[in-house]
């Protein structure tokens, strides 16, 4: 087992290459509805996909959540 | 399609690399000078280094149909070391008399000390007096914006010549003020550290393709040249023509590198043939 900062050390990197990957789409999803000419252009289906993923990502970062991450995450997945 | 990989640590890799690159498109790499992993103690290591770069590789990238260029360069973790620095640069004149010998790099900033500033200054007045172009490495993860801005504060304290200079390793964080002073950008792929081949398309997209040069490195540590195939595929995967790649991902590298007369390589164009059915 890993000692918390071992934890750190040893997936900050990684984890840090995933936020940004998140991020840039999350930039492009915005420039792919600027250029469509506003909100109302990405229809239903991205508008609830994108949102699905603000709740996840909230999820993520939450630093005392009530149960593992991972199992709400999966469970809001399954949702979407 | 045809691709250049312009920024490409080929003594770092097997000639499994060559052959797949081979395979996927790419007709030439040029290999800058890089840190071995280690501080280097004496002038002739670099110097017998210099030679593998330019005058062996080359040999083992023709295996393959491969053309191979190189730089010279001290690498900013060993600018702590001046009187090494000095002595390594007075060699220098001797590799840019050599056929496949692009000019200085990668030099730039690590930690952004006293010692790597005057290094780097060193680099650049040498490659300005002999003609040479010049390629820097901008500093990893947290040191990267302080430290393009201050490669760009340097320079902007030198007489240069903007168009024969490549500011390598630029996000999002630091691409624009590398383009606005007229710089050329290169966007490095590595699979978690730098850019990835997404990030680099949305960069793309979002600043045009003037000026722009993307690598994928690899060296000893973990990377991936096939990054920059990856990011072939993104590119060609959100809409861009074929003829927009190539411009991207060789037309760009032969208007940089072909500014020494030694990269003979030229920009190419598709055009579509007749095909005549019996």
């Amino acid at each position: 087992m890993l000692t918390p900062s071992q934890v750190i050390e040893n997936y900050f990197l990684e984890s840090r290459h995933q936020i940004l990957e998140i991020a840039a789409m999350m930039d492009r999803y915005d420039v792919a509805v600027q250029r469509r000419g506003g909100n109302g252009a990405a229809g239903p289906a991205p508008g609830q996909k994108i949102e699905l993923l603000r709740k996840a990502l909230a999820i993520a970062a939450d630093p005392k959540p009530a149960g593992d991450r991972t199992v709400a995450l999966l469970e809001l997945f399954a949702t979407g | 399609m045809q691709i250049i990989q312009p920024h490409y640590h080929a003594i770092a890799r097997t000639a499994q690399d060559y052959e797949r690159m081979a395979m996927s498109g790419v007709v030439a790499v040029a290999e800058p000078a890089f840190w071995a992993g280690f501080d280097r103690l004496y002038p002739e290591t670099f110097i017998d280094y210099f030679r593998q770069i330019s005058e062996f590789e080359p040999t083992r990238a023709a295996q393959y149909g491969i053309r191979h260029f190189c730089w010279v360069a001290v690498n900013p973790k060993e600018a702590e070391n001046p009187v090494l620095t000095r002595e390594v640069l007075k060699h220098f004149p001797e590799f840019f008399a050599k056929p496949t010998v692009l000019g200085v790099g990668e030099t730039g900033l690590h930690k952004s000390t006293k010692n790597e500033i005057e290094s780097l200054e060193a680099h650049v007045d040498l490659a300005m007096k002999h003609g040479q172009l010049v390629l820097i490495h901008t500093p990893h993860l947290a040191d990267k914006a302080h430290g393009t801005k201050k490669v760009l504060e340097v320079l902007a304290g030198m007489k240069v010549d903007p168009e024969r200079i490549w500011i390598d390793h630029v996000e999002e964080q630091t691409i624009k003020p590398v383009l606005d002073a007229g710089y050329w950008a290169g966007f490095t792929l590595y699979p978690i550290t730098k850019c990835s081949p997404k990030r680099a398309v949305d960069m793309l997209e979002k600043y045009g393709t003037e000026k722009i040069l993307v690598n994928s490195s690899a060296d000893w540590g973990p990377s991936d040249p096939f990054l920059l195939q990856e990011c072939v595929i993104e590119y060609r995967r959100r809409g861009h023509s074929l003829q927009d790649a190539i411009e991207v991902f060789h037309n760009n590298p032969c208007r940089f590198l072909g500014q020494n007369p030694k990269f003979d390589i030229k920009p190419i164009r598709v055009e579509s043939a007749e095909v005549a059915h019996a």
